[in-house]
């Protein structure tokens, strides 16, 4: 993570993605250039069908645009094969899904060193166990590790899988709409380690609805129609530790009364 | 590039473990489908030993016959196969013995043999037995050993003395427990005194007590029992080694045809056979059932099969959001692919193994019910091992290749 601020760790040019169903042509992204440095930490939000989860598919190269370029920390990762496009999702990115997508009746641990099960980096099983017992420490997850899927919150579900999306230190961390199934505690929680792992220079791009989740990003990208509408910085920016903070506090006065 | 090597043979390794433990996460559901290679392989397993037992106990019985023995029957076999009395026209004579002994010089044992069947009675007791008239190079030939006493000798062939060899039934229900050497036995009211017993040789390929016998110089037979006549029934040959055989046969044939007056391109009107042939004509029927059997097995192999990949299809469809997972952490379609397949093999392999030692089980079990005898050949272990394997990847692989060709996309968003 020495990636120097000018670093540019996801670079779009005029990236375009159309579906073909039948006879119907859908322009879910319809030409979207932007940059996005290394250490940003951007929600892309916007409507219903607006194309951000196409987008992120294509970001997260589990999807290829049907034309424009995209540079991956430097690399053009545009017309890689599927092999070489799975390589580059072990190596360099990290996903976390909206639904979690665990492995179940799979311990915690299990599914926290799945991506390392198809790396190229030859790690024995001690090592292996010591590094996914190191980022579970990290999302907080200390003693869960044997753990499995439903014996666990759905907060702590998102954990394992922010977990696993750590495990090869990824240049790129993915979240599609990361909070969408949890409640809006657990959603700050997950925003406090994610604020935690962007101060430590992971750049993260996540899809998300609300606007107060967004608030916790240093800048918004707001698309509309396939195309990129608004990009701001932003202004007022929310700090989870705080609000987690505050929250506390509220139910502590609650509790009071 | 070997540090790159060592990474996939880890991560082969590590397939392994996938596969494993996704067999053991659906316990109940893996026994079941291997238990339909446990059934198929254990089929063929038990049906190939139990063909082989059977084979093997008819191959004894004719190595009983005696080594390189040729038979010569009386009556021919026409062209078309059909015989016409076989060992019942009565064209065979003592004197074609005599000239097989004289003139066909790898020919080292003859036998003249002639059969009836008669009551024997010795005291109170009788029984209906076979009488084998023979010379005294019958025991040779045969390779039949004395338990007790001793055969006849030439002597006795010529003088048609009025002696016999009994077989061990025949023995036993006589005289039961009783000491037999020495004994007199009446046929057809001519007291034979019985000289020895013979040692016992079980059922015969046709399923007769060969120890239900009376065995007498063929002389003293058609004497005293046939009542005169001068035909044999056949003539019992052996020759030193196997490839006196072909060229003793050849012999004998043109020997007996110039005996009998046989013009060119007439049929014999005898019939000549070596052990061998006799042989290849049982051991071919038996043959016929094994692969019948062994084929019904096959295809219950096949159907168990069928199983893994039906299991295997619908493992696939029930994991499409986990192998979408995977392959968004960088499993390859290749990885993929194998995890498939070594769960495949895996289950197909672990039931060969239970069903290669249920089959011998349940082969030495009928065995033992049916009195039949089984003999499990290591080759049949090592085939049903490998095609079970074979199995395995054949039926896992459409499934497999299925899971290995989804789009991440797809896979991860799949209800
Ligand atoms: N596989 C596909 N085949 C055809 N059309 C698709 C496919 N995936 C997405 N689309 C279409 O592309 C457009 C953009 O979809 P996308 O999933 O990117 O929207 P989104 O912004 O993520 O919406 P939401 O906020 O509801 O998740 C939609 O009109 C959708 O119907
Ligand atoms: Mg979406």
């Amino acid at each position: 993570m020495n990636n120097s601020s000018e670093a540019v760790a996801v670079r779009l040019d005029d990236v375009r993605k159309t579906y073909q169903t039948g006879e119907v042509e859908v322009q879910a992204v319809r030409g979207v250039s932007i940059e996005i440095a290394a250490g940003e930490f951007v929600a892309l939000m916007g409507s219903s069908g607006s194309g951000k989860s196409t987008l992120m598919n294509i970001v997260g190269c589990l999807d290829r645009p049907t034309s424009g370029r995209y540079f991956l920390d430097g690399e053009d990762v545009s017309s890689l094969s599927r092999d070489e496009l799975a390589d580059v999702r072990n190596r360099k990115l990290g996903f976390v899904f909206q639904n979690f997508n665990l492995l179940a009746r799979t311990s915690a641990l299990e599914n926290v060193e799945l991506p390392l099960l198809y790396s190229e980096v030859a790690l024995t099983n001690v090592e292996l166990r010591e590094k996914a017992e190191q980022v579970l420490e990290a999302v907080g997850l200390q003693g869960r590790g044997d753990h499995t899927p439903s014996q666990l919150s759905g907060g702590q579900q998102q954990r394992v899988a922010i977990a696993r999306a750590l495990i090869n230190d990824p240049e790129v961390l993915l979240a599609d709409e990361p909070t969408g199934n949890l409640d809006s505690r657990t959603s700050v929680e997950v925003m406090e380690i994610f604020q935690r792992l962007n101060e430590k220079g992971i750049t993260i791009i996540m899809v998300t609805h609300e606007h107060d989740i967004a608030s916790y990003a240093r800048r918004n990208i707001v698309m509309k129609d396939g195309l990129v509408r608004d990009d701001v910085v932003v202004q007022n920016r929310l700090k989870a530790a705080a609000e987690l903070e505050k929250m506390t506090a509220g139910e502590a006065l609650e509790a009071a009364v | 590039m070997t540090s790159k090597n060592f990474a996939r043979r880890l991560r082969l390794l590590s397939t392994f473990k996938i596969a494993a433990r996704a067999l053991r996460r659906n316990k109940l559901r893996s026994a079941l489908t291997a238990l339909g290679i446990i059934i198929g392989v254990g089929a063929v397993i038990a049906m190939v030993s139990i063909g082989n037992g059977a084979k093997a106990q008819v191959e004894a019985q004719i190595a009983s016959l005696g080594e390189n023995v040729i038979l010569i029957f009386s009556g021919s076999t026409t062209a078309s196969g059909i015989r016409t009395g076989w060992g019942g026209a009565g064209t065979l004579k003592i004197e074609d013995a005599e000239a097989i002994r004289r003139e066909v010089p790898a020919v080292t044992l003859v036998s003249e043999e002639v059969v009836s069947n008669a009551q024997v009675a010795a005291g109170n007791q009788n029984w209906f037995t076979r009488i084998y008239g023979e010379s005294a190079d019958y025991f040779e030939i045969r390779q039949w050993a004395l338990a007790d006493g001793a055969p006849f000798t030439s002597q006795d062939v010529r003088s048609a003395n009025k002696i016999c060899v009994i077989g061990r039934t025949t023995a036993t229900q006589i005289f039961g427990s009783e000491d037999v050497v020495g004994q007199v036995l009446r046929i057809k009211n001519v007291p034979f005194q019985i000289t020895g017993v013979l040692t016992s040789k079980g059922l015969s390929s046709q399923g007769t007590d060969q120890d239900d016998i009376v065995i007498m110089p063929y002389t003293s037979a058609m004497k005293r029992v046939l009542g005169g006549g001068t035909t044999l029934r056949n003539i019992n040959a052996q020759v030193a080694s196997p490839k006196d055989l072909a060229p003793a046969q050849q012999q004998i044939i043109a020997l007996l045809r110039q005996r009998h007056n046989i013009r060119e391109g007439r049929d014999d009107d005898f019939t000549v056979r070596n052990q061998e042939e006799i042989a290849a004509a049982q051991t071919a029927t038996t043959e016929t059932m094994t692969a019948l059997l062994a084929g019904v097995a096959v295809i219950s192999l096949i159907v168990g099969g069928i199983g893994i990949m039906n299991i295997m299809l619908v493992s696939v469809t029930e994991r499409t959001r986990e192998i979408g997972t995977r392959m968004a952490v960088g499993a390859h379609g290749r990885d993929i692919l194998t995890q498939f397949l070594i769960e495949a093999m895996t289950l197909s392999v672990v039931g060969g193994i239970i069903g290669i030692v249920t089959g011998i089980v349940a082969s030495k079990v009928i065995a033992m019910i049916k009195n039949w005898s089984s003999l499990v050949s290591p080759t049949s272990i090592i085939v049903a091992f490998i095609v079970s394997a074979g199995v395995g990847i054949f039926f896992g692989f459409y499934p497999a290749r299925k899971a290995a060709q989804l789009d991440p996309i797809d896979a991860l968003r799949y209800e």
